[in-house]
């Protein structure tokens, strides 16, 4: 599965590259897992937090959300 | 309120707003006739001699709109209707000439080129070598040189005077710079553009299409929050604006790199990110060549980066460069950055498409450093390196030249070339204060440098590896035949 982490102007502002960080340590312990971490430009929902796209749906993500959000689409 | 630093930055402005907003219009080639008459509504002339004159130029700067003679290599064009205002004889006696008894500007002269006739000074033209000797020699100033501008601002002598004694240049010579377009002050010479294109683009893609946006830009819209040319910029049609200086810092880190291997076998090595100052060297130091980094400019590193994470997208540069025009189509880039728009078109798009940039939101812009940012300036790319090759404690001796513009090039690579240089590292940059004095901008001002520094502080990262760390930067293509 491709997860796509936009590092455009806004949500780098936000904290992607500390998102992108933290997703790539928790796929580290799970070596298991098939996830690919890709970085995007612009993903069109500026106003929130970092956009992260699986499978073409966008979600918000905070560098202090990240960790949950990534064991969670791990777990399930 | 944008302001142009004078009516030649204006009057290709106002061709190029009404190119721009047919194009966007989708009816440019119904209308097109309709422009010279618009632009010149007549019936009195503004500049020339009658309104008919002004329409003819307009005629001409609507074929640079749209691209200019395609068989002609070279990126700037005389526009003949428009070329036609300047003395041919270089050098005149003016009326301060008194008439006095030593007559040194005859006596200097080698070709007995100057006559006395009821008291002063004149010139036989049939003889005159233009050598200058007589305007060194006259105690009063008397006589003028009134060699033509484009000619005095060409660095590679590239402009002569044809027998219709319009001006042209050389294809050979010309390293695309773009001094005479500045310079000429009747806006004689102007660059290719590629507005039509990217217009169509805009219009029509199904692709993504990314604006990189070159650092001088914080130069010409000073007078209003940066982030809103950004907006504009998404306004336009563009689905992200990305810095040109997150480039940079790639070159940084790649050209530090190139830079420490380099030295080992050679005695210096030059920076490759103005293309005028590569075409300069490869021109007038061919042997020279083997000098340039092959490190891509930031432009191309953006641009692969861009191409990398959305292989459809299209990807338009924005700046104050004619020369880049030319780079984007080099051996080795080819494809790689798409367009090349300048500061003076994207003036044009914006308002064609009446978006007032005062009047709309903020987007950001911000993902490079502030040495990054601080690439457009004369000694930006030194300053960059230094400051790597610090933050990363790398073991290199380091001993800059840095050439803002060419005349200082040319001393530096003179003496480089007999192995007599003072420094290992030359950094080159055709215009004199850099980027920011680029040739096709709508104003210069003193404070240039300043709104550079400003927006170059406002960089969120600080070091260029934290800045592209997450960037995938595999197999990137670098300049193989320099």
């Amino acid at each position: 599965m491709d997860i796509y982490i936009c590092v455009g102007s806004a949500c780098h502002l936000k904290g992607s590259y500390e998102v992108i960080k933290k997703f790539q340590k928790i796929i580290e312990n799970n070596p298991n897992c098939q996830i690919t971490l890709k970085s995007s430009f612009c993903l069109g929902e500026c106003s929130d937090l970092v956009s992260v796209k699986i499978n073409d749906k966008i979600f918000s993500v905070s560098p202090e959300s990240a960790e949950d959000f990534m064991k969670n689409i791990i777990s399930n | 309120m944008r302001k142009f630093e004078n009516q030649v930055q204006l009057v290709k402005y106002e061709v190029l707003k009404k190119v721009s907003e047919y194009a966007f219009d989708g009816r440019l080639y119904e209308s097109i006739i309709d422009i010279p008459k618009i632009v010149n509504e007549g019936p009195n002339p503004r500049f020339r001699c009658c309104v008919y004159h002004e329409r003819a130029i307009t005629e001409e700067r609507i074929q640079m709109a749209l691209g200019g003679n395609k068989s002609n290599p070279n990126l700037v064009e005389v526009l003949d209707s428009a070329c036609d205002q300047c003395p041919t004889n270089r050098f005149t006696i003016t009326e301060s000439c008194r008439g006095c008894l030593s007559h040194r500007c005859v006596s200097s002269c080698p070709k007995e080129a100057i006559y006395i006739r009821n008291q002063k000074a004149h010139i036989d033209y049939s003889k005159c070598i233009e050598c200058g000797k007589c305007k060194e020699e006259c105690p009063y100033n008397s006589i003028i040189d009134t060699m033509r501008p484009c000619q005095r601002a060409c660095p590679t002598n590239a402009i002569s005077i044809n027998k219709m004694k319009k001006a042209t240049i050389s294809k050979e010579d010309c390293i695309q710079c773009g001094s005479c377009v500045y310079q000429c002050p009747f806006g004689a010479i102007q660059d290719k553009s590629e507005i039509v294109e990217v217009i169509k683009e805009l219009n029509e893609s199904k692709t993504n299409i990314y604006a990189v946006l070159a650092p001088s830009f914080s130069t010409q819209f000073n007078y209003l929050e940066l982030e809103k040319v950004v907006k504009g910029l998404k306004i336009l049609g563009f689905k992200d604006v990305i810095e040109v200086s997150l480039g940079a810092d790639l070159v940084t880190i790649w050209e530090t790199e190139e830079f420490k291997s380099h030295i080992e076998e050679h005695k210096y090595m030059t920076t490759s990110c103005c293309p005028s100052f590569v075409n300069y060297v490869k021109k007038k130091f061919f042997d020279e060549k083997n000098n340039i980094s092959t490190t891509v400019s930031p432009m191309i590193a953006i641009s692969q980066i861009i191409k990398k994470m959305d292989e459809t997208s299209k990807v338009v540069f924005i700046g104050p460069c004619i020369a880049k025009k030319g780079e984007k189509n080099s051996v080795d880039v080819k494809g790689i950055t798409d367009y090349v728009l300048t500061f003076e078109e994207l003036a044009a798009m914006l308002d064609s498409k009446k978006i007032n940039l005062e009047n709309i939101t903020s987007s950001p812009l911000n993902n490079a450093t502030e040495t990054g940012r601080g690439y457009a300036a004369s000694g930006g790319v030194t300053k960059a390196i230094e400051s790597y090759i610090k933050m990363q404690n790398i073991d290199v001796d380091f001993k800059p030249v840095v050439c803002s513009g060419i005349k200082e090039a040319k001393k530096a690579l003179t003496i480089a070339k007999i192995g007599k240089l003072d420094g290992n590292f030359i950094e080159g940059m055709a215009c004199e204060g850099g980027c920011i004095k680029g040739p096709v901008t709508m104003h210069y001002g003193n404070k240039d440098k300043k709104s550079l520094d400003k927006y170059s502080k406002l960089a969120k990262e600080k070091d260029p590896k934290s800045a592209t760390e997450v960037f995938n930067t595999d197999n990137i293509i670098k300049y193989s035949s320099l």
